[in-house]
C-alpha cells in the first residue's frame, strides 16, 4: 500500500503543493512545537499547583514519622449499641445516611452473632489511595489515608476500589449547622464540604496528634475500642485502660478483616469467643 | 469525476433534503434535550438524584460508557483491520464503520464526564494527574484513540471533499466547510502517494490503540479487588464484546442507509453476509469467553464468587443474566448459522439483539459485582431514576442524530475508494447452499 521511502522522496518535488505553504518539514515543526508548548503546559500547571500551596502549609505534610496509629477493637466486648457510631457523626458533622464507624451484626458459620464495628480501615497498602486519579485520596505521614475533598472529582473509583465498604459520597449537598459552616475546613477534619465528593473515617487526625483518643474509642461504652501509637507498643481505650499492643494480638487470637487481600490494615481485631 | 452519475447518487443525501429527514430528527433532538435536562437537574442537584449509592456508586452511567466505547470497535475492525489484511470489498462500508467509531467514542467519552461528582473539578486531571490510576490509562488511552479516529475517518474523506467542492455541492456554509476541509487537494501525484501512506500507517497504528483502549477500559474494574472483576479475562473479555457489539452497529447502521439513500449498488448482500460471518465468529468468541469466565467462577464455588453468580443466576439480575444469554448469544448464534435465514432482515434481527444483549452484558459486569457484598451486610440494590434513563436516552438518541446529521454533511460511501478500479479476483466467500436474498 505504501510507496518505498526513496522513490517517495525522489518525486516529493514533482508535487506542486509545495508552494501551498504546507510542507512536510513546516507541518513537523508545528506539531513538535505544538506537542512540546502542551506538555510544558501540563508539566507548568501541575508544578504551580504544587508551589501555591507552601510546603509549610501543606496539610499533607503534617504528622510525623514518629506516630504511627493503630486502632484494637475487642469484639468479645463490642455489645452493638452503635455509641461509637453516633460520637463520631456528631463531632465530624458527619453528612446524613453516612456511618464512617459502622456497627454491624454478623452471624458466622457456628450460627453464633457478634458485632463489628468497622472505621476505616487505614490500610498500609491502601487501594482507594492507589486507583485515585488526582490523589486526592492520600496517606499522611502518620499512616491515615485522608481525602482532600477540595481536589477530589468525584469519579468514586476509590469507593470501587475499598473492599470494606468504608467509604461514603456526598450525593447530594449536606446541611450543616451555622458552627460547623464556620469551622475552617480541612481533609482531617472535613466539614463543611460540598456535594459530589467522596467521605470516610479520618482516624479524628487532628485530635490524635494533640493526644486525644478519637471519638468512637471515646464514646465506646464498654471500652471496647483501644487506639494507639504502634511504636509505643500500647492502645488505650475509652476507660483509662492501657495494654500492650504486639502481645496482645500475639496472645489473644489477634486478626483483621479480609487479610489475604493484602492491604495490611491498621484497624485489628481480638475475635469474639475465645 | 470519472463517473458522474456515480457521484451524483452518493452525494444526493447531501443535495437535497426531504421532509422525512426532519420528521426524524426533530423526535431525536427532543429526545436530547430531555436528557440535557436531565443532567441539567442532576449538575445543579447532585448525583442524589440517581439512584446510585454507597454500595452500588456506579450505575447506568459506567455501563453505558463501556458499551460505547465497545461500539466505537466497528471502525477499527472493519476499516482498520480489513484495509490492512486487503480485504477489498470493505471499500462501500469503510466511511459508515468510522463514522461510527468516531461518533461512538465522542458519546461514550462524555460518560465518564456525566458520572462525577464534581465536574467543575476535572481540570484536576491535569494539575494533579496520577499515571498509577487506571482512569489516566483511560483518560491517555481514549484521547489517543479520539484523535487516531479522527484523523483516520479525516484522511480518507479528503479526495471526497476535494470533488464535493469542485461540484459545488451545499449551501455557503458548507462549501466553505469542504473548502476548508479538503486542504486543496488536487489529486496530484505525490497528494495520493502521502494520502495512501498516511491512511496505511493510520489504519496499523489505530488496531493496536483500539484494543489497548478497551483493555484498559475493562482494567478500571479488573485491578480492582472486587468479586467479578479482579479476573485476567476481564481484558479479552471487553475487547471481543466491543468487536462483536460494533460489527452489530454497523450492520444496523448499513442496512437503515442502504434503505434510506438508496445505496444498494454498492451496499450490497454479500456486504451483509461477510459481515455476518465476522459478527457469527465474534459471537463464538463471546460465548467462549462467558464460558469461561462463568464456569471457572462457579467451579470453585469461593463463597464470594458463588453468592455473585448466584445473584445473576437466580437472583434480581436473572432476567437480565438470562435474557443476555438466550437473546444476546445463544439466538443469534442460531440465526447467523442458519444460511436459509440468511437474510438481511434477519441478519439486522440478530445484530440488534446482539447489541442490546451486549448492553446488558455491560450492566451486568458493572452493577452486580458492586452489589454483591464485601462486608457481612445485606445486598445493595440498585433502581435507576428517570435522570438516568433520561441521559441515556438522551445518549442513544444523540448517537443517531450526529450520525444523521454526519450523513447529510459527507458522503457515506467512499467516493473515490469505489471508483477505484476493483479487483477481478475479489475474493467473496459464498454459502455453500442458497444465494443470500435481501
Amino acid at each position: 500500500m505504501t510507496d518505498g521511502k526513496a522513490q517517495g522522496e525522489a518525486s516529493d518535488d514533482a508535487t506542486p503543493k509545495r508552494k501551498d505553504g504546507m510542507d512536510r518539514r513546516k507541518f513537523l515543526k508545528i506539531a513538535g512545537i505544538g506537542a512540546g508548548a502542551v506538555a510544558v503546559l501540563a508539566l507548568g500547571s501541575g508544578y504551580l499547583m504544587n508551589k501555591i500551596i507552601p510546603a509549610s502549609q501543606d496539610p499533607r505534610l503534617r504528622g510525623s514519622s514518629a506516630q504511627s496509629w493503630v486502632m484494637l477493637i475487642d469484639l468479645q466486648k463490642c455489645d452493638g449499641c452503635g455509641a461509637c457510631t453516633l460520637a463520631c457523626q456528631k463531632a465530624h458533622y458527619v453528612p446524613f445516611n453516612q456511618q464512617w464507624i459502622q456497627v454491624y451484626t454478623v452471624t458466622d458459620d457456628t450460627g453464633g452473632t457478634y458485632h463489628l464495628p468497622r472505621p476505616c480501615f487505614m490500610c498500609r497498602n491502601a487501594p482507594c489511595a492507589k486507583v485515585c486519579p488526582v490523589g486526592a485520596t492520600y496517606v499522611d505521614p502518620d499512616g491515615i489515608v485522608l481525602v482532600d475533598q477540595t481536589r477530589c472529582i468525584g469519579c468514586r473509583y476509590c469507593m470501587a476500589a475499598c473492599p470494606y465498604n468504608a467509604r461514603s459520597f456526598n450525593w447530594l449537598q449536606p446541611s450543616y449547622p451555622p458552627e460547623a459552616l464556620a469551622h475552617p475546613y480541612s481533609p482531617e477534619d472535613p466539614y463543611p464540604v460540598g456535594k459530589g465528593v467522596a467521605m470516610k473515617c479520618v482516624f479524628c487526625a487532628a485530635m490524635v496528634r494533640k493526644g486525644t483518643l478519637p471519638e468512637c474509642t471515646r464514646g465506646c461504652p464498654m471500652g471496647a475500642i483501644y487506639f494507639g501509637n504502634e511504636y509505643d507498643d500500647a492502645v488505650t481505650n475509652s476507660k483509662g485502660e492501657t495494654i500492650p499492643f504486639r502481645s496482645t494480638l500475639q496472645t489473644q487470637g489477634g486478626f483483621r478483616w479480609k487479610e489475604e487481600l493484602g492491604t495490611d490494615p491498621r484497624v485489628y481485631y481480638l475475635p469474639a469467643r475465645r | 469525476m470519472e463517473n458522474q452519475e456515480e457521484f451524483d447518487r452518493l452525494v444526493a443525501p447531501i443535495r437535497k433534503t426531504t421532509w422525512r429527514f426532519y420528521a426524524i430528527i426533530a423526535p431525536l433532538i427532543a429526545i436530547v434535550a430531555v436528557g440535557v435536562y436531565a443532567y441539567y437537574v442532576q449538575f445543579t442537584t447532585g448525583l442524589g438524584v440517581t439512584g446510585m449509592n454507597n454500595y452500588v456508586s456506579w450505575g447506568f452511567y459506567i455501563s453505558n460508557f463501556v458499551f460505547f466505547i465497545g461500539v466505537s470497535h466497528a471502525g477499527t475492525l472493519i476499516s482498520a483491520i480489513l484495509r490492512v489484511s486487503g480485504a477489498e470489498w470493505r471499500k462501500p462500508i469503510t466511511r459508515m464503520a468510522e463514522s461510527i467509531t468516531v461518533i461512538a467514542i465522542s458519546i461514550g467519552a462524555l460518560f465518564p464526564l456525566i458520572d462525577l461528582g464534581g465536574p467543575l473539578r476535572i481540570l484536576n486531571l491535569f494539575a494533579y494527574g496520577r499515571i498509577q490510576s487506571a482512569i489516566l490509562w483511560d483518560f491517555i488511552s481514549i484521547a489517543t484513540y479520539l484523535t487516531g479516529s479522527l484523523l483516520y475517518l479525516f484522511l480518507p474523506l479528503i479526495p471526497d471533499l476535494a470533488a464535493i467542492r469542485e461540484q459545488q455541492v451545499g449551501g455557503p456554509f458548507r462549501r466553505r466547510l469542504y473548502g476548508f476541509l479538503s486542504m486543496r487537494w488536487k489529486a496530484s501525484p505525490g497528494q495520493k502517494r502521502r494520502l495512501k501512506r498516511g491512511i496505511a500507517i493510520m489504519a496499523v497504528l489505530i488496531i493496536p490503540i483500539a484494543v489497548s483502549v478497551h483493555t484498559v477500559v475493562s482494567w478500571i474494574f479488573g485491578m480492582t479487588l472486587r468479586v467479578g472483576w479482579h479476573s485476567t479475562i476481564l481484558g479479552v473479555y471487553f475487547v471481543g464484546g466491543a468487536i462483536l457489539s460494533g460489527i452489530a452497529t454497523i450492520i444496523i447502521a448499513m442496512a437503515i442507509f442502504r434503505r434510506a439513500y438508496h445505496l444498494e449498488r454498492w451496499i450490497k448482500p454479500s456486504h451483509f453476509r461477510n459481515l455476518g460471518l465476522l459478527m457469527l465468529v465474534m459471537e463464538l468468541v463471546l460465548l467462549y469467553f462467558t464460558l469461561s469466565e462463568y464456569l471457572t467462577a462457579a467451579y470453585g464455588s469461593e463463597s464470594a464468587d458463588s453468592a455473585w453468580l448466584g445473584s445473576l443466576a437466580f437472583g434480581p439480575y436473572a432476567y437480565l443474566f438470562w435474557g443476555m444469554v438466550a437473546g444476546g448469544f445463544l439466538a443469534p448464534v442460531f440465526i447467523l448459522a442458519l444460511t436459509r435465514v440468511k437474510s438481511v432482515a434477519w441478519l439486522v434481527t440478530a445484530a440488534v439483539m446482539i447489541d442490546v444483549g451486549m448492553w446488558f452484558e455491560r450492566f451486568l459486569i458493572v452493577v452486580p459485582a458492586m452489589a454483591t457484598p464485601q462486608m457481612p451486610v445485606s445486598w445493595g440494590t440498585y433502581t435507576p431514576t428517570w435522570v438516568e434513563w433520561s441521559i441515556t436516552a438522551g445518549a442513544f438518541a444523540g448517537f443517531a442524530l450526529l450520525y444523521a446529521v454526519f450523513s447529510k454533511l459527507f458522503p457515506l460511501v467512499s467516493i473515490w475508494e469505489v471508483s477505484e478500479e476493483t479487483p477481478v479476483t475479489e475474493p467473496v466467500p459464498r454459502p455453500a447452499g442458497e444465494e443470500v436474498t435481501p
